[in-house]
C-alpha cells in the first residue's frame, strides 16, 4: 500500500522542493544572529568569562537558565510524543513529528549552554576520563547522553516510514544526493507485514523508554540545584517540579510551532482547531500542576520561614517583583482562563497564551537560579555593584539569541528535509479528516 | 626534563618531611617557627634578608632559603602524616585591620578582586551586637564542594585540608554553589598577579593561579611543611587567628599557645552555621570582652573597602 504514489506527499512536495525568497531571507537572518553569537563566543574565549555578568556570587546566570529551558522543551517533546504514541491518540499524527523535532533540536542546543558556563573548555574531556560518579554533574553527563541517543533512535524510527515514502516517490524534484540519502536512510523498509510489526514494537519500546529517560534526566538536572545547601534550592520538590515545568514549557512551544507551520505551509486542513484545543488542554492541566507545585514550594518557605528563606522571598517580591508575577501568576492563570473557558478558546488566543507561558517559564528558571545566588548564607559584602547583583551582558544575550536562532534554523532545515506532517501515517487507510478525529 | 623535576620533587619531599617534623615540634612549643625552615643542605643565594621570629627576635637568613618548597600535584593529595589541622578565630579581638587579607593575597599572588580570606561585618539580629568576622575556608570534614566536583579537582586530605588542583579543575563552578559559606573564588580572566609567581604550580601553594578555574583558602600547607603558620595567622597584629593541630590539642597565633580543647571549652567556641552539617575545622570564639569598639574597624579603610559595608544594617545607623 505504501508503495503506491503518495497523494499527500504530492501536496507537500513543494515544501521540500523549493525555498521561497522569504525562506532564504529568513535563513540568512538566522545565520546573521548565529554569527553574532559566534562573535560573542570568541570574545568570551579570548577575554575570559569576565565579559559575562557572572561573578563570584552569581556564578551561574543566563547560560544555565537557557540550559534548563532548552532541556525542558526537549524532555517535554519526548514526553508528549511518547505518551501520545503509547495511548494511540488518533489526533496526534499531524503534530507528533513537530514534537519529535522539538525534542531532538533543543536537546542538541541545551548542553551547549552549559558548556558556555565552563571555565576551561579545553579540559572538557576530563569529565569522561576523570569522571566521579558521586557528582550530580556526572549523573547529568550520563543521563543527557543516554537521552540524546534514545531520542535520536525514537525520532529515526518515527521517520522511517516517511523516508521510505520519499524514496519511492520518484517524481520528486530533488538533487540526486538527497534522493540517495533517503534511500540509504530508509534502510530498505518496504512496509511488509513483518517490517511493520517490528517497527511498531520497536517504536513502542522506545516511546516507553524515552518517557522514563526524560523524567530521570530532568530530575537529575533539578538535583544539581537541590543537592546543594543553598536557600531556595535545597528543596525535595525540585525533581517533580522541574519535570512538570518542562512538560508545561514543551506543550507551549509545540503550540507555537503548530501555529507557525500551519501558517507557512498552509496546513489548515491538517492542523485544526481541535489540535490547538487538545494540546491547549494538556497545557492547562500542566499549568494547574505547575501552579500547585510553585505554590507549595513557596508557601512552605514563607510560612515557617528560616532567616535565609525569608530574605530570599523578600528579594523575590522586591527586586524581582514583575518577573515573579509574570512567571508564577500570569504564566499559571492565563492558560487556566484562556483554555479553560470555552468562549476564549480560539487558535490565536491559545497561541498567544503559549507565547506568554514560554516567557513565564524562562523567567521562572531565572528566578530559581539568580535570586538564590544573590542571597547566600553569608551576606554579600562588596562595593562593586556588578558583584552584588547579576545583570547579563551583551555576550550572554547574543549567545541566547544565537541559541534561539539555531533552534529556528535547524527546525527550518529539518522541515525542508522531511515534511513536518508525517505523510506515511496519514495516507491510504485514513483520510486526513479521519486522521484528525 | 620531567624526570629531573620528579627527582627534585622527591628529594625536596624528603626534606619537607624532615622540616615538618622539626616544625611540628616548633608549633607545639609556639616558638622557633622561622628557624625550622633553615636547612643547611639547601643551596643559598648568598643574599641575606632580615626576618623576625615569632618571639620577636631579628635574625638574618639566606634569601634562597626563604623560598617555599612545593610538592607535586600528586603528592599534594596526601596529607601531612599524623596531623589534623584546626583554626580558631577570636572574634573579640578582630578590628578589621585587614592584614590577614593583604598577607594572604600577597602570599598567594592574588589580584585585589580575589580574597581567600574575607572579613564580614555581621550582626545576627537587630538588637545583638555587630562584630567583625574573618572567614577563611572552613575545610569542612563533610565538604559538599568535594562531593559535587565532577572531576576530583578538589579533595579532602588526611590532615583535614581541602585543596583544589587548578590543573584538573574544569571550571564548572558547581563547588562554588555547593559551598554554603561563599568561600570559593573564580578566576574570571588571567590576572597579571598570576605571572608574578615563577615557581612550578602546586595545589599546596594555590599559585600560580589559572584563568577559568576555582581557588580558595588552602590553610597554607606549604608554610606548615616548613614549620610556619598560615599567612593570615602571622600577619594579624591582634593575634586573632590561632592555628594548630587537634591531635596535639594545641593552637597558636604565633605569640600565645593554647590547649585547643580547653580554649574551646572555656571560651564557648563554636562553629559557624553548625546546623548545615558540614562539620567545619574552623572554630570561632564569641565576640565578648572586646578589645576594640566595632567602629574602629572602619578606621583606616580606603573608600572602596568602606563602601563594602555600607549596606549592612549596623553601618546604616553608624555615622563616622
Amino acid at each position: 500500500m505504501e508503495n503506491e504514489p503518495n497523494k499527500l506527499l504530492k501536496e507537500f512536495a513543494p515544501q521540500l522542493e523549493q525555498t521561497s525568497i522569504q525562506g532564504y531571507a529568513w535563513i540568512i537572518f538566522l545565520l546573521a544572529v548565529i554569527g553574532l553569537g559566534l562573535f560573542a563566543f570568541i570574545t568570551q574565549v579570548t577575554h575570559g568569562h569576565e565579559v559575562t555578568g557572572m561573578r563570584d556570587n552569581v556564578v551561574w546566570g543566563v547560560y544555565i537558565v537557557n540550559f534548563i529551558f532548552f532541556m525542558g522543551i526537549s524532555y517535554a517533546g519526548a514526553l508528549i510524543s511518547g505518551t501520545l504514541h503509547l495511548f494511540k491518540t488518533a489526533w496526534r499524527k499531524p503534530i507528533i513529528r513537530m514534537a519529535e523535532f522539538i525534542t531532538i533540536i533543543s536537546l542538541l542546543i541545551g548542553p551547549c549552554f552549559i558548556l558556555l558556563c565552563i571555565g576551561r573548555l579545553d579540559r572538557l574531556y576530563y569529565l569522561v576520563i576523570f569522571g566521579r560518579i558521586q557528582s550530580p554533574i556526572t549523573w547529568d553527563v550520563i543521563a543527557i547522553s543516554t537521552d540524546i541517543f534514545g531520542c535520536l533512535i525514537f525520532l529515526y524510527l518515527a521517520l522511517l516510514r516517511d523516508l521510505a515514502t520519499l524514496r519511492d516517490y520518484e517524481i520528486l524534484q530533488l538533487p540526486k544526493w538527497r534522493k540517495k540519502l533517503y534511500k540509504i536512510m530508509a534502510l530498505g523498509y518496504t512496509g511488509t507485514e513483518e517490517q511493520q510489526k517490528r517497527l511498531n514494537r520497536a517504536t513502542n519500546i522506545m516511546a516507553a523508554m524515552v518517557i522514563s529517560i526524560a523524567i530521570i534526566v530532568y530530575s537529575v538536572l533539578a538535583w544539581i540545584f537541590s543537592v546543594t545547601l543553598q536557600p531556595g534550592w535545597h528543596s525535595t520538590i525540585f525533581g517533580p517540579y522541574f519535570v512538570i515545568a518542562a512538560v508545561f514549557s514543551g506543550s507551549a512551544v509545540l503550540i507555537v510551532c503548530m501555529w507557525v507551520f500551519r501558517k507557512i505551509y498552509h496546513l489548515e486542513e491538517y492542523i485544526t482547531k481541535k489540535h490547538f484545543v487538545s494540546v491547549g488542554l494538556i497545557m492547562l492541566v500542566l499549568a494547574a500542576f505547575f501552579g500547585y507545585f510553585t505554590f507549595s514550594d513557596y508557601l512552605t518557605k514563607w510560612y515557617g520561614s528560616e532567616k535565609n528563606d525569608e530574605l530570599l522571598i523578600q528579594l523575590l517580591f522586591k527586586e524581582f517583583y514583575w518577573p515573579f508575577i509574570i512567571s508564577n501568576y500570569v504564566g499559571v492563570l492565563l492558560p487556566l482562563l484562556v483554555v479553560g473557558i470555552a468562549k476564549f478558546r480560539t487558535i490565536t488566543n491559545i497561541t498567544l497564551t503559549a507565547v506568554v507561558v514560554i516567557v513565564a517559564l524562562w523567567l521562572n528558571r531565572y528566578l530559581i537560579v539568580v535570586p538564590t545566588l544573590e542571597s547566600p548564607y553569608l551576606p554579600i559584602q562588596d562595593s562593586r555593584p556588578e558583584w552584588l547583583n547579576y545583570t547579563a551582558t551583551w555576550v550572554e544575550w547574543s549567545l541566547t539569541a544565537a541559541g534561539v536562532a539555531v533552534f529556528c534554523l535547524l527546525f527550518t532545515l529539518a522541515s525542508k528535509f522531511i515534511t513536518v506532517v508525517p505523510v506515511a501515517g496519514l495516507t491510504g487507510e485514513t483520510k486526513p479528516e479521519e486522521a484528525l478525529v | 626534563m620531567e624526570e629531573e623535576s620528579k627527582k627534585n620533587q622527591k628529594s625536596s619531599r624528603r626534606t619537607f618531611l624532615k622540616k615538618g617534623l622539626i616544625a611540628s615540634a616548633g608549633v607545639a612549643m609556639g616558638s622557633g617557627l622561622v628557624s625550622a625552615c633553615i636547612d643547611a643542605s639547601s643551596a643559598g643565594t648568598g643574599e641575606k634578608v632580615k626576618v623576625m621570629t615569632t618571639e620577636g627576635e631579628i635574625m638574618e637568613v639566606d634569601k634562597g632559603l626563604l623560598k617555599l618548597p612545593r610538592v607535586s600535584r600528586q603528592e599534594s593529595h596526601k596529607g601531612i602524616p599524623g596531623k589534623k589541622f584546626v583554626m580558631v578565630i577570636d572574634l573579640g579581638k578582630c578590628k578589621n585591620a585587614r592584614k590577614c587579607v593583604e598577607a594572604c593575597q600577597k602570599g598567594h599572588h592574588l589580584p585585589k578582586s580575589q580574597e581567600f580570606m574575607k572579613v564580614y561585618l555581621l550582626q545576627d539580629s537587630e538588637k545583638t551586637s555587630p562584630y567583625w568576622f574573618p572567614k577563611p575556608c572552613f575545610h569542612c570534614d563533610n565538604p559538599l564542594c568535594v562531593s559535587v566536583c565532577p572531576v576530583g579537582a578538589t579533595y579532602k586530605r588526611t590532615d583535614g585540608i581541602v585543596l583544589i588542583d587548578n590543573q584538573r579543575c574544569i571550571g564548572c563552578k558547581f563547588c562554588m554553589t555547593g559551598c554554603p559559606y561563599s568561600t570559593r573564588v573564580f578566576a574570571w580572566k588571567h590576572y597579571p598577579e598570576f605571572d608574578e609567581d615563577k615557581e612550578p604550580y602546586s595545589p599546596e601553594a594555590s599559585s600560580p593561579g589559572k584563568e577559568g578555574t576555582v581557588s580558595k583558602c588552602d590553610f597554607c600547607p606549604d608554610l606548615i611543611r616548613v614549620g610556619k603558620v598560615p599567612y593570615c595567622v602571622s600577619a594579624c597584629p591582634m593575634g586573632v587567628i590561632y592555628f594548630g593541630d587537634v591531635d596535639e590539642d594545641t593552637v597558636t597565633n604565633g605569640t600565645e599557645t593554647f590547649q585547643f580543647s580547653q580554649l574551646i571549652r572555656d571560651r564557648a567556641g563554636y562553629r559557624y552555621l553548625e546546623m548545615l552539617g558540614t562539620r567545619p575545622c574552623v572554630y570561632y570564639l564569641p565576640p565578648v570582652d572586646r578589645q576594640f569598639p566595632v567602629d574602629r574597624g572602619f578606621g583606616d579603610l580606603n573608600e572602596n573597602v568602606k563602601n563594602r559595608y555600607k549596606n549592612t544594617s549596623y553601618s546604616k545607623k553608624f555615622k563616622p
